[in-house]
């Protein structure tokens, strides 16, 4: 049995685990902020596969465009750690490596004997910017609202700590 | 559904990995951003699959995006202090809430 969207599906699943192995194992952290971006982008693609064309471009712009960009910002501005040889990791990643790939095994297991699911008889829309459009105004308008609230106050909040004291 | 399912619960365990062992802070947020992603991967799959009738899986997940934004920014925002207060970004040096 295939997923949907066959080898495609399995090309961006590899290159997702790969580069996000990448991220949290390698030493230099402006290397693991670039395969950040790798991971991020495929991430995309899965999107595509799964008919949401429009939360792939938000995840395009805003991951890739935004908070990749920031993230490597904030890499330059704290670091001559990228050239630096310091322990990047804790003594203690054996024990987590252990528990994590647990995590992992166990929860694939599982999912591959759970059959409750009720899977749907209709189609996903195809039409999915104007239908989240639609919402946004209707049945999603407050929390819309919220969340521009909530981005309003991040952005003061930034500013307000990352700035230099006064002399 | 279930390899879309299993890719997500393994880059979240990934992610999981990374938030336990790294000692940069910085490492720290990518690899939250991680699991974000890994939650966002779900979300469209269960809406594709078992809850196809409204696009409510695919709203949830805009918002985790946006809010992930908003934590992202703050979270640098920390980083930078901390960096300034005491030259170096690893958890080592922020153990003075530690009581």
């Amino acid at each position: 049995m295939m997923p949907d969207g066959g080898i495609v599906f399995w090309i961006l699943s590899v290159v997702i685990l790969v580069s996000g192995l990448m991220v949290v194992s390698l030493r230099n952290i402006f290397h693991c902020a670039l395969f950040l971006i790798v991971c991020l982008f495929s991430v995309a693609g899965i999107f595509v596969l799964l008919n949401a064309e429009f939360l792939a471009a938000a995840q395009v712009l805003i991951y890739v465009g935004a908070v990749a960009i920031l993230i490597i910002f904030a890499v330059m501005l704290t670091s001559n750690l990228a050239s630096e040889r310091i322990r990047m990791t804790s003594e203690n990643a054996a024990v987590a490596f252990v528990a994590c790939a647990f995590f992992a095994i166990g929860s694939v297991a599982l999912l591959s004997k759970t059959t409750v699911w009720k899977y749907s008889t209709v189609a996903l829309t195809t039409d999915n910017v104007s239908a989240i459009g639609k919402y946004l105004m209707t049945q999603f308008m407050l929390p819309f609202e919220v969340v521009s609230v909530l981005l309003l106050a991040a952005l003061i909040g930034a500013i307000v700590i990352a700035r230099k004291e006064r002399p | 559904m279930f390899y879309y399912l299993a890719l997500a619960a393994i880059l979240f365990a990934i992610g999981m990995f990374g938030v336990i062992t790294r000692r940069n802070t910085i490492g720290i947020l990518m690899s939250l951003e991680l699991m974000f992603n890994a939650a966002n991967i779900n979300f469209v799959t269960f809406n594709k699959y078992v809850a196809a009738e409204a696009l409510v899986g695919q709203m949830f997940a805009l918002f985790i995006i946006v809010v992930a934004a908003a934590e992202a920014v703050v979270g640098l925002a920390i980083v930078l202090l901390i960096y300034r207060r005491w030259r170096g970004i690893g958890t080592d040096n922020i153990s003075i809430m530690k009581w």
